[in-house]
């Protein structure tokens, strides 16, 4: 740097507009996340399914193979809404791992390090900040939910022809729903539990405790009451049940479709109530 | 002194639960640096914070270059720089991504947020160090890395809370250099928050001095200096009393310690060589004559003693 611009000289170029601001904190974290060989491993796993699954279509529709393989079309899965709602289920767990990954550092490490007040210092509020960390997860589990699932479906459609395409076109809803219905349920929890755990690795083993735990006392509690409502407070069963609402198949939760969306609400009002308490510049103490 | 203040206080109170911190603070501050003084718990963070809308007030209200803290707090915000006084960075980063990373969520576009970060760095002297990761710092490094986030976006106004926390000897005297070449070349304001006087003093040209979340004191510290260089400390040989005595005559006011040592006031239309003249015809001679010129720790401790409290 040329020693005669070491000095101080106030900013007056153009500014970005404030609505995009908060993809600045998602392009941030993503180039760190991506900067582990494991999390970029694990990500590429995460389409070995959907890419099983495109095999499966594009078995259905060539004859070639399936005169070469002798395969059996009547056995081969069909695709519908069991389909789709099979993919989603398994995608759905691959989201919950990632999310175990990345979310737990991303409120927490900001709060241990004080890096609050420099974020809200600038003309940057709490609402952004959050939809900041909220779209660092979101993207990433967007592309390995609904982007693969809407892919699956118009492969299928060009394949199958314009009528499936009409006729199915409810499934591919229920792919856009039914993902960011999970996405967003992950998102939440994730960084409710980040804000309220400093230490990210105390906050990823409570986000597996919330779910397994959790699920767990439900299933206790439904064996000694003999009652399904136990499963109010089992996360994936509750996604489940909405997920089976939204694909037209058969649910296995035992609980009426209107409970597990408002168990759900429930879950995410009140992690949006954790993080309002605690993303702030500063802790005030009230004596 | 400008026609704008960049700090308007109407009644401003802020309260932590049923606890008030800051009462009903009035006043209109154009000061191009600005010391905010006053003893631990005095409310002079709690201020700062509430300028930059972290706390919301009870009644009342600020404004900040016109901008109300209650209306326009992004506006407000968008004016401003704030290096924090406890330790506050981004974990994993260098200081370059870091200090990029800041001035990019402050607005400024991708490119010209790199090229402020290098310049901000090199600005503080950091340049060499730049690309380390901020976890491997000193605490003087972490203290300039502090400042040039605060000031790469540039601020209108900077917030400097405790800047010199921590520093040691030279550290303090390199932020203590920048903070007055920032305030020269910059053209902003700063608000200077410390308990260290010294700091004040050597960067401020204005002192507001809090006392249990009251203004007690407000004043410009060179007009201040000036208004007492009529104070003068004087030792005297010979009869010190009639000497006095005759001084008082003269109408300055004065104070007689260990019969040879005075300190007087002079009055209006009094020169120092009266006061020799008096001095012969009493018999008493004047060894020794100092201009005695309030420090900013005499103002401090004046307030301290007569701050009621009532701004």
């Amino acid at each position: 740097m040329a020693v005669y611009k070491r000095t101080y000289q106030p900013y007056q170029g153009p500014l970005t507009p404030a609505w995009s601001r908060f993809l600045v904190i998602a392009r941030q974290a993503h180039r760190r996340v991506f900067d582990s060989r494991f999390l970029v491993f694990f990500f590429v796993l995460c389409f070995v399914w959907p890419a099983v699954c495109a095999a499966l279509i594009y078995l259905r529709h060539n004859a070639g193979a399936i005169e070469l393989f002798k395969i059996n079309v009547a056995r081969l899965i069909p695709i519908d809404g069991q389909f789709f709602f099979r993919f989603l289920g398994w995608q759905g767990s691959m989201a919950f791992l990632l999310t175990a990954f990345v979310g737990p550092g991303l409120i927490s490490t900001d709060l241990r390090n004080n890096a609050l007040p420099l974020y809200f210092c600038r003309p940057f509020s709490r609402a952004e900040y959050v939809l900041g960390k909220f779209a660092v997860i979101a993207m990433l589990l967007s592309l390995i939910t609904w982007v693969p699932g809407l892919l699956l479906f118009g492969f299928e459609a060009n394949l199958e022809g314009g009528a499936w395409f009409r006729d199915n076109l409810w499934l591919a809803s229920g792919i856009f729903l039914g993902s960011w219905i999970w996405i967003v349920t992950l998102c939440l929890l994730a960084l409710a539990l980040s804000a309220w755990v400093k230490w990210k690795v105390l906050a990823g083993a409570l986000l597996f405790g919330v779910f397994f735990a959790a699920a767990g006392f439900g299933t206790a509690v439904n064996a000694v009451m003999h009652t399904d409502y136990g499963n109010l407070i089992n996360l994936p069963q509750l996604v489940r049940t909405i997920w089976a609402g939204l694909f037209g198949v058969r649910s296995t939760g035992g609980i009426p479709p209107d409970s597990a969306w408002t168990a759900l609400a429930g879950i995410c009002a009140l992690c949006l109530y954790l993080l309002d308490r605690k993303v702030r510049a500063f802790e005030v103490v009230r004596s | 002194m400008d026609a704008k203040p960049v700090i308007e206080l109407v009644g401003l109170e802020v309260c932590f639960g049923e606890r008030t911190i800051l009462k009903n603070l009035e006043g209109k501050f154009s000061g191009r640096a600005i010391g905010l003084l006053g003893p631990n718990g005095a409310g002079k963070s709690t201020l700062i914070n509430t300028l930059m809308g972290f706390y919301p007030p009870a009644k009342g209200t600020a404004r900040v270059f016109g901008h109300d803290i209650r209306t326009g707090i992004r506006s407000v915000r968008r004016l401003i720089g704030y290096m924090p006084e406890n330790e506050s960075f981004i974990a994993g980063m260098s200081a370059v991504e870091f200090i990029r990373f800041m001035a990019e969520l402050a607005g400024l576009p991708p490119e010209a947020a790199l090229e402020r970060a290098h310049e901000a760095l090199f600005y503080v002297g950091l340049g060499e160090a730049r690309y380390r990761k901020l976890e491997e710092y000193s605490l003087g490094m972490k203290q300039l890395v502090k400042l040039a986030q605060a000031i790469a976006h540039g601020p209108q106004l900077l917030f400097l809370d405790e800047p010199t926390n921590g520093l040691d000897p030279p550290a303090r005297q390199r932020m203590i250099r920048l903070i007055r070449d920032v305030r020269e070349r910059g053209n902003l304001h700063l608000i200077l928050c410390s308990h260290l006087l010294r700091d004040v003093e050597e960067c401020c040209e204005e002192v507001l001095i809090l006392k249990e979340g009251r203004i007690v004191q407000y004043s410009n510290l060179e007009e201040e200096r000036r208004a007492n260089r009529r104070f003068l400390e004087l030792e005297i040989e010979g009869d010190g009393e009639a000497f006095a005595a005759a001084a008082k005559d003269l109408g300055c006011e004065c104070a007689l310690s260990a019969g040879r040592r005075l300190k007087t006031v002079l009055a209006d239309g009094v020169e120092v060589r009266d006061l020799y003249r008096t001095a012969a015809q009493c018999g008493a001679r004047i060894r020794r004559l100092s201009h005695k010129r309030d420090s900013l720790e005499d103002i401090f401790l004046k307030a301290m003693s007569n701050g009621n409290g009532g701004s």
